[in-house]
């Protein structure tokens, strides 16, 4: 059994989406041109979630990834509502005030969002007057709150992140009458997912980050050569200073087993996730919980087992670490990733890829003959030449696309091959998990000139 | 530059020599810019409303109105011949390796050569004949077989050394060519102006013609056309015909009832340059450089070329609409392999200065031939799209058959290789046309060998014990979606791979066969058979019986648990399906077809089934899977699995009975193998078919059963002489002409459908007989291999053409049957063919240009029959099919 090329392509291409920023909206011109996205599940069904939106009451362009883990719950719902909060967290007090009174007196609200979505990327129809609710509550206490300071982004982003992941877990308490919400509330809380997420407003990127997917910045040297910076540190066993941090919360006496076999308690990878709260809440709370919901979740072996050596929780939380970086022209593009891009290519890699994937296709430009004297031979030399630059980038139109097709065609020699992808791509469901993991890009293109005029 | 190009396509100078038609259409263009946009509304209603005014359309109006059909509107979105018909390059080629597609192109060839003629519109008709090269000794014999069959058709053509090549076209590069194909008479014309004089024509003859008109959708009402829904306005009429080209799809699904036509487009490059230092002369031959994958013809002193690349960009598959073609953006990139080879081919050509590379999109088919015919769900709703980059050679051709169907009922030819009914919904995915077209559109240049399989597009529609038969070495093809087994691959054997597996002559799985089928003569083997098409008929009354003995012209009605082989038949006695038909119970019954019926046969009877909700027609292909038990140990097998007594006294041939196998009930057994060997089929409630494949498979063991595929069934079927429907048999084709007179009851007290012309032909005679030939100096392991298609020539003079042939591994022969004619050898007349005619012949068959004598045969040798046979049962399998 072989996948043809063809095959191979609608697989990898299944999920792809591409958005092109307009220039100029009407209010602002934009330092980012577009993004591309993509997909590839390893998990059935896919684990990863991934979101982008324009804010519409302030400035910026929001793009997160999140990848799920025992279950696609929460990533799901983190993937729905973290945008909201942090666009709320974001908002200066009088529009929270407008809003407030249009809600109250039954008028149309603001748009707070431009949400870019794939025609896969769906919304819990269900579950959205809770999650509503939640949210009002919070701009309410905010508006409450009123400060009158001007919000700091990096401050906003770790509101929302700490903000959601409490209403995530104060939901599952409180429960809902309605049976499916109220399984829907307790499966987000019991599994967990990690949040890689990019504010671009002008020449300032601020990444929150928490858990293991990353945020990387292609930046093109001045010799034309590509290189990567990071934008954000994985929260896992191979982060020193993670490791001291969750030591530092927790008494000696369990300095042995809170790290075990690069895990967190020998079982969690990421040390920051949303929901999980099995690493958040006492014992008895879970049991309280447990006993009280529905069957599905009392025969759910996951869920009833309690983590070894469980003594002074919470051991997780979903705060996110933020670095600002300030755009500078030679920054071309960032990719955020799930991890599983990062167990396959090194960040230098992903950098050259994507950077001459780009570059490639810019540079590349269709020839036209137009009115000019061009014979047969002339144009046949300059084809031949064309082709020799060019390797596997043209069948290609989407740069996520792109980097996994080299994530999981690669051979040894660093080249695509066509063999090694359609095996990879053909293995059934119950394989594929042991090859790969589920893998979400987004590759965010940046506007150098605009950048450059800053 | 671009401007010259065009105003050559479509030179407007012919509007005001016919100011008739002028009045008629809008004239936008023209220049009196006064006139309105739509000076003449649209008539409220006519006979026929014809949709697109490309070649295709302007045809079919062109012939309807010849044929005295004048009440024909014909509407085009844009401008006429603006589509693809404008950009398409304008050669007309003969050289078709599918017999109908070459009488088409024959056709279109002589009609245009007389089109300025008859309307005094130019056409550009410009005879300069064509050459085919071949780079390797394959291609060579791709050619040579394409030149066997336009000889006996009498079209000039003749196979010539490089040398030759050179001399007929000094640019040629011959030093990498072994031979070429000559076609003197292949013409150029220009497409556009060739489509505009037969809109010319048509005018004349009263045919309506309204531009900037487009069709928003056909309505339908109880299976019939009744109107077009316009952008200005609504037209009843009784027959619509969809010419829309690549928008044929999207037109065909726009209605409520939709109507598939399964067709994709791709974007098609082709170069245009200035002319040469000294111009090239407008009579040099066009080229045609397969292997290259290009085609080069000469245009206003310099050249037009452009080919069929490996990776086609197939567009619109989301279905994005627009007026008229404009030019798509030129891909010099993805020209240019086509260009290497073009300067490959033609060196001298470097300096010669580029003026346009022109993308014109051409649609294409899943099966690389074009698709015409009727709606198989709405009466009047007629269909002629999906060119295959070959509208301008087909387009006089194809719109006559289309004309002579509308008004006759059916073509002067066999279009079922042609016909929109040899599809079904499953091919009208967007998917799937997408992928299917990206392999059909590079095999316009692929060496054509026997036994070619489609790649994308594939495990569609399976039989349940598919991975079953998977893991044990099945290699699959397909047919009208459906995969079937061709052979087993015993383990530790390794095949050739794809590429390396074409060939003309004896091919790989030769021995894998040949112990396939010696299992089916000693022992027995199993083939899965559950492709076929499977219909129920019953009613309440004897509504059924009488419905069916009207259509089918063998005597259905006999005792309960008889199977019967029966044509159904047309008005002129030839076979629209041959078919296999139990009767389950008196007013029940069980119909077996070939599974490229199921669109085409289920049309066919319910369009001729009365209107009566107590008579039910179901189709239940997908209900049963089937399993054909073939060989002498067969019985033996299934006696042991039933615990019932299956031989001859207990179990007949030619019955059917509802049993238990193993532990499944209700199993339908049928005494039939399609092969003429012993056996049964096995008709299994697929819920069954694993666990009754299982029993079947174990209980054989001791009898030494083995799996086998259609290769076998095929190479034991023709040896037998047994003919099968839409290889040997077609709709031109009758009982009498086959030797199936057996299967004909004319006497069976009532009228049947084709009973008169069956009459008539048992009193004059026939004037075609299908005959079976033994090749005699054939030598399997080092010549070619026939396939079908091959000329026949008696006494050295050209009778018929054979329709299909394998090898018999009983009689160590290749077998080939086809039909002999008697054309009288003055005036080519066609006479009467009588036993003594054929019997008393010298034959030979022509395989590539080289002939190998034949032994010809009317009846199958007994010999290969193991069983003695009731004189009944001679024939008792009678009915085959791939």
């Amino acid at each position: 059994f072989y996948l043809t090329p063809p095959q191979v392509n609608s697989i990898l291409k299944a999920n792809e989406y591409s958005f092109k920023v307009p220039e100029f909206d009407g209010k602002n011109v934009s330092s980012v041109l577009g993004f591309d996205s993509n997909q590839l599940p390893a998990n059935a069904p896919i684990e990863d979630r991934r979101s982008a939106a324009t804010c519409l009451q302030t400035r910026g362009m929001l793009l997160g990834v999140f990848d799920g883990h025992a279950g696609c719950a929460c990533a799901q719902a983190v993937s729905e509502r973290l945008f909201y909060y942090i666009a709320v967290s974001l908002l200066p007090h009088e529009t929270l005030l407008e809003i407030e009174n249009a809600v109250e007196s039954g008028r149309a609200l603001l748009p707070i969002l431009q949400w870019h979505k794939h025609p896969n990327d769906y919304f819990s129809k269900e579950a959205s007057k809770l999650y509503f609710n939640s949210l009002r509550t919070y701009w309410q206490e905010l508006i409450d709150l009123n400060s009158g300071e001007t919000t700091d982004v990096r401050e906003a982003l770790i509101n929302a992140f700490k903000r959601l992941d409490n209403d995530i877990s104060l939901e599952a308490q409180v429960g809902d009458p309605n049976s499916f919400l109220n399984y829907l509330v307790l499966r987000v809380a019991f599994s967990g997912a990690t949040a890689c997420v990019a504010h671009v407003d002008g020449v300032d990127l601020h990444v929150a980050n928490t858990g293991d997917s990353r945020a990387m910045l292609g930046v093109q040297e001045e010799d034309g050569s590509w290189s990567a910076v990071n934008l954000s540190y994985d929260h896992n066993a191979q982060n020193e200073h993670e490791v001291e941090r969750v030591k530092m919360e927790h008494p000696k006496s369990e300095e042995k087993t809170l790290v075990k076999q690069d895990r967190l308690l020998g079982l969690l990878m990421p040390f920051r996730a949303f929901g999980d709260v099995k690493f958040k809440w006492s014992i008895e709370l879970q049991k309280r919980v447990i006993e009280s919901g529905p069957d599905q979740l009392n025969d759910n072996e996951y869920t009833k087992f309690i983590p070894p050596n469980y003594h002074t929780p919470p051991y997780l939380t979903a705060e996110p670490e933020v670095i600002h970086h300030k755009l500078r022209p030679q920054d071309k593009f960032l990719v955020l990733a799930t991890d599983g891009l990062w167990e396959t290519m090194h960040r230098q890699d992903v950098a050259r890829i994507v950077g001459e994937y780009l570059t490639g296709v810019h540079h590349q430009q269709p020839i036209a003959v137009g009115g000019y004297k061009v014979t047969l031979g002339q144009m046949h030399g300059l084809l031949t030449e064309r082709r020799a630059r060019i390797s596997s980038v043209f069948e290609d139109q989407n740069a996520a696309t792109h980097l996994i097709r080299h994530a999981v065609g690669n051979n040894e020699f660093g080249t695509v091959d066509h063999e090694r992808l359609s095996k990879m791509l053909s293995l059934p469901e119950e394989l594929a998990r042991m090859y790969r993991d589920d893998i979400t890009i987004i590759v965010v293109q940046f506007n150098s000139h605009v950048i450059g005029a800053y | 530059a671009a401007g010259m190009f065009l105003r050559l396509l479509s030179d407007i100078q012919w509007r005001a020599a016919h100011p008739k038609w002028r009045r008629m259409t809008s004239s936008q263009r023209s220049t009196s810019t006064t006139a309105e946009p739509h000076p003449v509304s649209l008539p409220a209603q006519a006979q026929v409303v014809i949709c697109g005014g490309g070649i295709m359309g302007t045809s079919v109006a062109y012939h309807l109105s010849k044929m005295g059909w004048k009440d024909v509107v014909l509407l085009e979105q844009g401008r006429l011949a603006a589509g693809t018909t404008r950009f398409c390059a304008g050669i007309v080629s003969t050289a078709r390796p599918v017999s109908v597609e070459l009488k088409m192109a024959h056709y279109s060839n002589k009609l245009y050569q007389q089109l300025e003629q008859e309307t005094g519109v130019q056409t550009g008709y410009m005879k300069t004949g064509s050459i085919s090269l071949a780079q390797t000794q394959d291609r060579l014999i791709s050619l040579k077989r394409i030149a066997s069959s336009l000889n006996v058709m009498g079209i000039p053509c003749e196979i010539i050394s490089p040398k030759k090549v050179v001399q007929l076209h000094p640019l040629i590069n011959i030093h990498d060519l072994v031979g070429a194909m000559y076609v003197p008479e292949d013409a150029l014309v220009s497409s556009a102006n060739v489509s505009l004089a037969l809109a010319t024509a048509a005018s004349r003859n009263g045919v309506q013609i309204h531009e900037r008109t487009s069709v928003s959708h056909v309505t339908v009402q109880k299976g019939r056309v009744t109107g077009v829904e316009t952008d200005r306005g609504r037209i009843q009429c009784e027959y619509f015909v969809n010419c829309a080209g690549q928008w044929a799809y999207e037109l065909g699904h726009s209605g409520e009832e939709p109507v598939h036509i399964p067709l994709h487009a791709c974007e098609h490059f082709y170069l245009l340059t200035h002319p040469l230092k000294e111009p090239l002369s407008s009579s040099l031959p066009t080229v045609v450089d397969p292997d290259g994958r290009i085609y080069i013809r000469n245009w206003q002193g310099g050249i037009l070329s452009g080919g069929f690349e490996k990776n086609p960009k197939p567009l619109f598959t989301e279905g994005r609409n627009q007026l008229e073609i404009q030019n798509l953006q030129e891909d010099w990139d993805h020209f240019g392999p086509l260009l290497s080879a073009l300067l490959r081919r033609m060196p001298g050509l470097e300096a010669l200065q580029i003026m346009q590379l022109v993308n014109c999109p051409e649609s294409f088919t899943p099966d690389m031939r074009c698709i015409m015919g009727e709606s198989p769900t709405a009466q009047g709703y007629f269909v002629l799209a999906g060119m295959n980059s070959a509208g301008i050679s087909y387009g006089g051709g194809a719109g006559k058959y289309l004309a002579e169907w509308m008004v006759n009922g059916y073509p002067s030819e066999n279009v079922w290789p042609l016909d929109l009914k040899r599809f079904g919904t499953l091919q009208s995915s967007r998917t799937f046309l997408r992928h299917r077209v990206m392999e059909v559109m590079p095999l316009m240049c692929d060496l054509k060998v026997p036994r070619w399989d489609f790649q994308t597009g594939r495990q569609l529609r399976t039989s349940p014990l598919y991975d079953r038969l998977d893991a044990q070495g099945a290699r699959w093809m397909e047919k009208h979606g459906f995969e079937r087994v061709k052979y087993f691959v015993p383990p530790g054997k390794d095949l050739l791979d794809l590429d390396h597996s074409k060939t003309f002559y004896k091919p790989d799985w030769f021995d894998i066969v040949g112990s396939e089928v010696k299992c089916c003569k000693e022992a027995v083997c199993v083939i899965d058979m559950s492709s076929f098409t499977k219909f129920e008929i019953s009613s309440t009354g004897d509504q059924a019986l009488e419905s069916l003995q009207y259509l089918f012209s063998n005597d259905l009605d006999v005792p309960v648990g008889h199977v019967v082989h029966t044509g159904m038949l047309n008005e002129k006695g030839g076979y629209e399906n041959d078919c296999s038909i139990a009767r389950l119970s008196k007013r029940s019954f069980f119909m077996i077809s070939p599974t490229d019926q199921q669109v085409h046969c289920w049309a066919w009877l319910k369009k001729r089934l009365p209107d009566d909700s107590n008579l039910v027609m179901e189709d239940v292909t997908w209900k049963y899977t089937a399993l054909n038990l073939i060989g002498p140990r067969a019985v033996d097998v299934l006696s042991e699995l039933s615990y019932a007594p299956m031989t001859a006294e207990h179990f007949p041939s030619l019955f059917c009975k509802e049993m238990s196998v193993g532990y499944a009930n209700g199993i339908r057994v049928m005494s039939i193998t399609h092969t003429g060997e012993p056996g049964f089929v096995l008709y299994i409630p697929i819920e069954y078919a694993l666990h009754v494949y299982n029993e079947v498979m174990n209980m054989g063991q001791k009898y030494g059963i083995r799996n086998a595929g259609y290769y076998a069934l095929r190479s034991l079927r023709i040896e037998k002489f047994f003919a099968f429907w839409g290889q040997d048999l077609d709709a031109f084709t009758t009982p009498m002409e086959c030797g199936r007179e057996f299967q004909v009851k004319l006497e069976k007290g009532m009228q049947f459908l084709g009973q008169e012309a069956l009459l008539e032909q048992k009193q004059n005679g026939v004037y075609k007989r299908f005959t079976m030939f033994i090749l005699e100096d054939h030598d399997t392991d080092m010549d070619l291999w026939p396939w079908w298609g091959e000329p026949i020539f008696r006494n050295g003079r050209y009778v018929g053409k054979t329709t299909s042939s394998a090898y018999s591994y009983t009689l160590e022969r290749h077998v080939c049957l086809g039909f002999v004619h008697h054309f009288d050898e003055k005036t080519g007349e066609e006479l009467v063919v009588t036993t003594d005619f054929i019997n008393q012949g010298e034959y030979e068959i022509d395989i590539a240009g080289q002939r190998f004598q034949a032994k010809a045969k009317l009846y199958p040798f007994s010999s290969l029959f193991t069983q003695r046979r009731r004189k009944d049962e001679v024939e008792l399998s009678g009915y085959q099919r791939e």
